[in-house]
């Protein structure tokens, strides 16, 4: 096995599986129905232009803020966590994250664990790792308790199972769920969900939970959804553990109030979700229920590489809500799983080189139009297309230079011969003699063009220099050039 | 090195020198049209009319006999109520045949029973947020947290007088910052799920059923 046993699949086969995604009619009408659907709901939403480009202002200041203080906040946050009576744990990558989760477990005689949606944890594999180790652990989010199910992976951050139709999960639960006849009544599917997971909400020992928000000043974790699983999951066992990407503690509680409306309008066009959980304590004394330990997972796992590099930096402004994929017309029509990362779409293009490094994800930041799409709806205004660039540059950048904030997997896609190309083209474009030479040359030598050019003939005509240069032709109708 | 010790260095080795100022989401906030008591009472029937509540305005003097008629029409044979003054007068309109008990005992002790046997959950919200039709809880010894997530229909009571017109003005007015509880619930409407080819359905873990029960002075007697 390699270094990432975590990853399901290697992000360096994404060319290829686009293909296969782009060829899958019904994977292709799948997203482009959602698409459509969560287009059109969160323009519903923000029908005020003023409204929603001041409030995106505030929460891209609100986010920059709290970047700028990170170190002081995560201490911050800890101080109050513990003071409340939550436990803090630091995990620099995925494997000590893992470790301290079983820990816990371990400690508390657990076996079963109850899972809350979390992308945390899928990024971390732990479901892998606790089994691993001999723990049961059951997603509860429907979504999520689908593609578990189907021994899939979430495609989508906020839906997912986005990539599967009512004749998929009829389908599934037919064959996985007792006693379960088929149907494509999606009232009558969520309840067979509903009842096969009761049993597991009542009998789990641990549950364990993502965090939207977490807030400084309080030791509150804010946690947004609206099925009641993530709830039940931090409410009914006698354990919950938090786990949480380290960039998304906010300073002070009033700041997550533009951030969850932002939120919930741009990942579901929603104006709110059913339920805002925010937690504070394990059970306190003279409470009747709740959990009596909560356990807070703090993630690095690559992070603090972005968070190194000022331009990077504002990829970590990130809150999770997937609008950048719902209009992303890449993401759009070869859907969540061709990235073969646990983030997809433009947001997963600009995080997934720090978490796995560019030797992994390199191809990614270059399967992009550059079209700005993102950047236009995301809720915190997080400049993604020249994000994409840079990453490309540092893909490019020959591995032995030496730059002031290296990136892991630097020169992934370097090649010698590209660079060769790059500096004749420069040359020629700096000094006009160099230039009119190749000018007399290419119209001269057209003849010599060759039929195949790599990529780009592959859907075209060749390209083929003109028989006279637009200089030559604007010398003869005596104009200046 | 510890893992805490080594991420705050990495951090604190690249942190801006300084932070821009810090953002002012009270400035953002300020200056909106006041709403009367009445309008913030129709916006938060509205709001949580369209989220799938059943909404009823009610008065003061007959919230208790509307919510036992609601609970009788609803089949209820066994409710749990929340402690204290507004459960006791609900417990005093309801028929004999309906089994009305307090949460009482640490969940621990009867998990399977609540799960299982429990048709209703009455609970009295602390505030309410009208512009998204929000019922607020402030869990703690006499509002337990499953009261409102594990009982199939959960039947709230709000007073007219506790409705915020926002988020922003309920956090900033009950002054949550200084006193937050061991966990404060905002629910909005039924438990619901989308995830199956976007199409919406209600009760997927949380209650299938809302209640909501507005008492204020306008209200209709029971």
């Amino acid at each position: 096995m390699s270094k990432h046993p975590m990853q399901f699949v290697p992000t360096a086969d994404f060319k290829e599986r686009a293909r296969g995604a782009l060829d899958d009619d019904k994977l292709r009408k799948s997203f482009r129905g959602a698409m459509d659907f969560l287009q059109a709901k969160r323009r519903n939403q923000f029908s005020d232009e003023h409204e929603r480009e001041s409030l995106r202002d505030l929460g891209s200041a609100i986010r920059k803020y709290a970047l700028a203080r990170l170190p002081d906040l995560l201490e911050e946050l800890e101080s109050k966590l513990t003071r409340n009576g939550i436990q803090v744990h630091w995990a620099e990558n995925a494997e000590e994250a893992n470790a301290i989760v079983l820990d816990i477990m371990r400690r508390n005689q657990a076996r079963r664990m109850i899972k809350g949606k979390s992308m945390a944890s899928e990024e971390i594999e732990l479901n892998h790792y606790l089994a691993e180790h001999g723990m049961e652990c059951i997603e509860s989010d429907m979504g999520e308790y689908i593609v578990q199910l189907a021994g899939e992976k979430p495609s989508h951050i906020v839906m997912p199972a986005i990539h599967k139709n009512k004749a998929d999960v009829a389908k599934l639960f037919e064959e996985n769920i007792p006693d379960t006849p088929y149907t494509e009544d999606v009232d009558e599917l969520i309840q067979t969900g509903r009842r096969a997971l009761r049993r597991h909400f009542m009998e789990a020992d641990v549950g364990l939970s993502g965090v939207n928000f977490a807030v400084a000043e309080t030791g509150t974790l804010w946690l947004i959804e609206n099925e009641g699983n993530g709830r039940l999951s931090t409410t009914v066992p006698p354990v919950h553990v938090a786990i949480m990407g380290m960039e998304k503690v906010v300073a002070k509680l009033e700041h997550v109030v533009p951030l969850v409306s932002l939120l919930t309008r741009s990942a579901t066009g929603q104006a709110v979700t059913t339920y805002f959980n925010l937690i504070s304590s394990p059970r306190r004394s003279g409470e009747l229920d709740g959990p009596r330990e909560v356990h807070l997972v703090l993630l690095d796992n690559g992070r603090s590489q972005a968070y190194a590099d000022e331009q990077l930096r504002s990829t970590l402004q990130c809150i999770r809500c997937g609008a950048c994929m719902n209009h992303c017309p890449v993401y759009g029509r070869i859907g969540g799983h061709a990235y073969g990362t646990t983030y997809p779409g433009p947001i997963g293009k600009i995080l997934s080189p720090h978490l796995l490094g560019l030797d992994e994800a390199g191809d990614l930041p270059f399967a992009s139009t550059l079209c700005g799409a993102c950047s236009e709806v995301c809720p915190v205004r997080i400049p993604i297309p020249d994000l994409l660039i840079r990453l490309r540059n540092e893909a490019k950048r020959n591995p032995n230079e030496t730059v002031a904030t290296p990136l892991r997997g630097q020169g992934a896609k370097h090649s010698a011969a590209e660079r060769v190309v790059w500096q004749f083209w420069s040359g020629a474009f700096k000094s006009p003699k160099a230039w009119k030479a190749l000018r007399w040359g290419a119209t001269r030598l057209r003849a010599f063009t060759p039929g195949a050019q790599a990529g780009w003939t592959q859907h075209r005509t060749p390209l083929k220099p003109a028989s006279r240069s637009l200089h030559d032709m604007l010398k003869d109708r005596d104009q200046p050039e | 090195m510890s893992a805490r010790a080594s991420m705050l260095s990495k951090l604190r080795a690249c942190a801006p020198a300084t932070a821009p100022d810090m953002p002012d989401v009270a400035g953002y906030y300020a200056g909106r049209p006041a709403s009367t008591q009445a309008e913030r009472v129709e916006r938060l029937r509205a709001e949580l009319t369209a989220s799938h509540a059943d909404v009823h305005v009610v008065s003061h003097a007959g919230w208790a006999g509307a919510v036992a008629q609601l609970l009788h029409a609803q089949g209820v044979r066994r409710l749990v109520r929340q402690s204290g003054a507004p459960g006791d007068s609900l417990a005093r309109a309801l028929p004999p045949a309906l089994q009305a008990s307090e949460f009482g005992r640490p969940l621990d002790e009867w998990k399977a029973e609540l799960f299982e046997q429990v048709d209703a959950g009455f609970t009295v919200a602390d505030c309410a947020i009208a512009a998204t039709g929000t019922l607020v809880h402030l869990c703690g010894p006499h509002m337990p947290r499953t009261l409102s997530l594990v009982p199939p229909l959960h039947v709230v009571l709000i007073d007219a007088e506790r409705i915020y017109a926002t988020l922003f003005e309920a956090a900033d007015g009950e002054r949550w910052a200084a006193r937050m509880p061991s966990n404060l619930v905002m629910l909005s409407g039924p438990s619901k799920t989308a995830d199956i080819q976007q199409t919406l359905a209600y009760g997927a873990h949380g209650p299938a059923r809302l209640c909501v029960f507005i008492a204020c002075e306008q209200g209709e007697a029971a």
